[in-house]
């Protein structure tokens, strides 16, 4: 809300402040102000600020707005003779249709590619209207490989889905547990009830026992849910070794928190894709829920300076460096460099600049992209774990900033 | 398969949440009892009543539970008017009428909150809302426990306001018998407005006790008018101990049922319950025969 209300206030005064420097400078040299501000490309950011989805929404605009604010500092698009990205901000509720309201809104304003929308139902249609223009959309978050595997050819996602992401985690936690002398056996899943989540546990629930894993229960709970009182219970009276949660951030925050209160202490918290597990908002605000979880979700490479660089920037604004700031920072970035490589904002030629591209200026541990079918081939995720108040990165090895703790310690 | 100290703790919980829809409930049966209809504005009022107990929290810093004293005057009077001056014109003198003022008026406040609120859900963090209480093997949430002792007390004073006092008389009489009530000297309009300003203040109650274990948006109601509802009618329509008992009976149904059968199909149970009552029992567990 007061993101959108800002940078409606800053686009007031960038066109006042241009509008008066056109008309002074107009009487003196009409054609050379028309030469030196070429029309902004405008840039469609879908987000669910609003709703339950609302602080992942936010943080996602805001990394979104950080990316957009350093390419225009820097000389905005050079290819289109320093073009600025002008925001059209959009904001999702937390509902699918609304997203896909928004998308038809975004295509009368006339953006040139659109960067969103963080949930996977939301992608899911704002994909799916996107395509009916032709508006290429860049998928920041969201996760389900339905939105990528439906051949619409100006869909991009930059980030990994969670196929790739449940394979990875299953392999780290077979290898972490067999590192550990297996003292993990049996699992338990607690996954929310809309795509993400339920994709997410049925993949695990696959795959787990393949590896040797026994799973005990797969709960499923409802968003938002505001009692885990049930569910933990029944946690107790099952013991597992392990618990697998995949929810979204409110919902994960509390079940740690209710699992810690009625004492629920399994050798492992180990989310794929947790929603709060890899957050420096809940290692801040509930260190002693937090410590010791681990994560296998989207997480940028910690030697990358760029990457720290960002955190900084972000943290000075009395925010959160969380997944969504530099997901949504960098698949802007990545748009950036398809407006470059097109050297147009037509659509069309912004999809086949995407299609082809081979970028490797992010900070994201992805290697050059290349895109097949829309999903990024180098996407994967990192695991992370809490540790002393921070998030490590404990696996894999060349990206490894700490020792994995496991099982975690009793008391 | 389940330790019956889990099982214990799961019946405890749902007695808490059980107690606090026996409030609501109560407040339903109230009106439904004097006015004839089911308010279907009850949610949306305890919706704007747990904004009232949200933002006196994040805006003036007030717990919760003291917003109390600051809130029930304010529901109370907010339900008189509403009553005495909105439903009962609209409604002229006709049941069916003053049946669809609520829903309008339900609809009305919902998509005002929409509008002043957005959708976001929001929640209040207080020092104790993740305090434990150990009672025996099982471990419940301090605001868990206050709002089950709460509601008991609530209920309670509910109860002596109707049982005991004038005000109570002259609600019972005018739900009776209406025109008898008003050649005894009752003032039946005033009466009507009373009986719904305390069923209103019995949702500001419900209010201040929920909110430090729950949430707050514009849908919330819908839950819990639901259930209510279900509630009022299992128990009797307009039966008060018939409310009460149902409303302890449902929460424990629905913890458990969400123990044994997973969150999803935690709800099963109540309309099982609900189904079977209509079926064999069509009174209610504590109604009058017809």
């Amino acid at each position: 809300m007061t993101t959108g209300d800002r940078s409606v206030r800053e686009g007031w005064r960038r066109r006042a402040l241009l509008a008066t420097a056109a008309s002074g400078a107009g009487l003196l040299a009409a054609p050379a102000v028309l030469r030196a501000q070429p029309a902004a490309v405008k840039i469609g950011l879908l987000h669910p600020v609003t709703g339950f989805l609302a602080f992942s929404g936010q943080q996602c605009r805001e990394g979104a707005l950080l990316a957009i604010e350093s390419i225009n500092a820097t000389g905005g698009i050079r290819a289109l003779g320093g073009a600025k990205l002008e925001p059209v901000l959009g904001d999702a509720q937390s509902k699918p249709e609304i997203g896909a309201a928004e998308v038809e809104k975004m295509n009368e304003s006339g953006v040139a590619a659109i960067v969103g929308a963080y949930s996977s139902a939301i992608s899911l249609a704002t994909t799916q209207s996107a395509a009916r223009y032709g508006i290429p959309h860049i998928v920041d978050v969201g996760v389900s490989d339905q939105i990528v595997g439906r051949g619409l050819t100006n869909t991009f996602r930059f980030c990994p889905g969670y196929g790739v992401i449940t394979e990875i985690a299953i392999a780290n936690l077979v290898a972490l547990n067999e590192a550990a002398g297996k003292p993990a056996r049996s699992v338990m899943i607690v996954h929310e009830e809309s795509l993400f989540g339920t994709g997410t546990a049925q993949l695990l629930q696959k795959e787990l026992p393949t590896r040797g894993f026994e799973v005990l229960e797969v709960v499923k709970h409802a968003n938002p849910t505001r009692d885990f009182t049930n569910i933990v219970l029944k946690m107790k009276s099952l013991d597992p070794d392990l618990v697998i949660p995949a929810n979204y951030y409110n919902e994960y925050v509390l079940l740690a928190r209710t699992m810690r209160q009625q004492g629920v202490r399994p050798k492992g918290i180990y989310s794929v894709l947790g929603g709060a597990a890899s957050s420096f908002k809940f290692v801040a605000e509930f260190p002693d829920d937090a410590a010791y979880i681990m994560d296998c979700n989207h997480w940028y490479d910690p030697r990358k300076p760029a990457a720290l660089e960002l955190r900084r920037k972000v943290e000075a604004k009395g925010l959160y460096y969380t997944y969504e700031v530099f997901l949504a920072h960098e698949a802007v970035r990545l748009l950036a460099d398809a407006l470059e490589r097109a050297g147009s904002a037509n659509r069309e030629r912004i999809v086949e600049a995407l299609a082809t591209s081979d970028w490797d200026g992010h900070f994201l541990p992805y290697g050059p992209t290349r895109f097949v079918n829309g999903q990024n081939q180098g996407a994967r995720p990192l695991n992370t774990q809490v540790l002393g108040r921070n998030i490590e990165v404990i696996f894999p090895r060349e990206f490894a900033t700490a020792q994995p703790v496991f099982p975690m310690p009793r008391a | 398969m389940v330790d019956p100290s889990i099982v214990a703790a799961s019946a405890l919980h749902g007695l808490a949440t059980g107690a606090v829809y026996a409030l609501v409930a109560l407040g339903l049966s109230l009106v439904y009892g004097v006015l004839h209809i089911v308010n279907f504005a009850h949610g949306s009022l305890l919706m704007l009543a747990l904004y009232g107990v949200y933002f006196l929290h994040e805006r003036l810093g007030l717990d919760p539970y003291l917003a109390l004293p600051v809130l029930l005057p304010v529901a109370g009077l907010a339900g008189y008017a509403l009553h005495r001056w909105v439903i009962a014109p609209a409604g002229g003198a006709r049941d069916e009428n003053v049946l669809l003022v609520t829903l309008g008026l339900a609809l009305v406040l919902e998509n005002l909150a929409l509008v002043a609120f957005r959708s976001d859900t929001r929640t209040i963090e207080t020092a104790y809302s993740f305090s434990m209480v150990a009672l025996g093997p099982a471990l419940l949430p301090l605001p868990k426990l206050v709002a089950l002792l709460g509601s008991l007390v609530a209920t309670l004073v509910l109860w002596a306001i109707v049982q005991k006092t004038d005000l109570g008389r002259a609600i019972r009489a005018v739900a009776r018998e209406r025109e008898a009530a008003r050649l005894v000297g009752i003032d039946t309009r005033h009466a009507f407005a009373l009986a719904f300003a305390i069923g209103t203040a019995s949702s500001a109650v419900a209010a201040c006790l929920l909110l430090p274990s729950y949430y707050v948006s514009p849908q919330v109601g819908h839950g819990f008018v639901l259930i209510a509802f279900t509630i009022v009618v299992l128990g009797g329509m307009g039966s008060f101990w018939g409310a009460f008992w149902g409303g302890l009976l449902i929460g424990v149904v629905e913890s458990l049922g969400g123990l044994f059968l997973g969150e999803s199909l935690g709800q099963i149970g109540i309309f099982a319950i609900f189904i079977a009552v209509l079926l064999f029992r069509p009174t209610g567990l504590l109604g009058r025969p017809l």
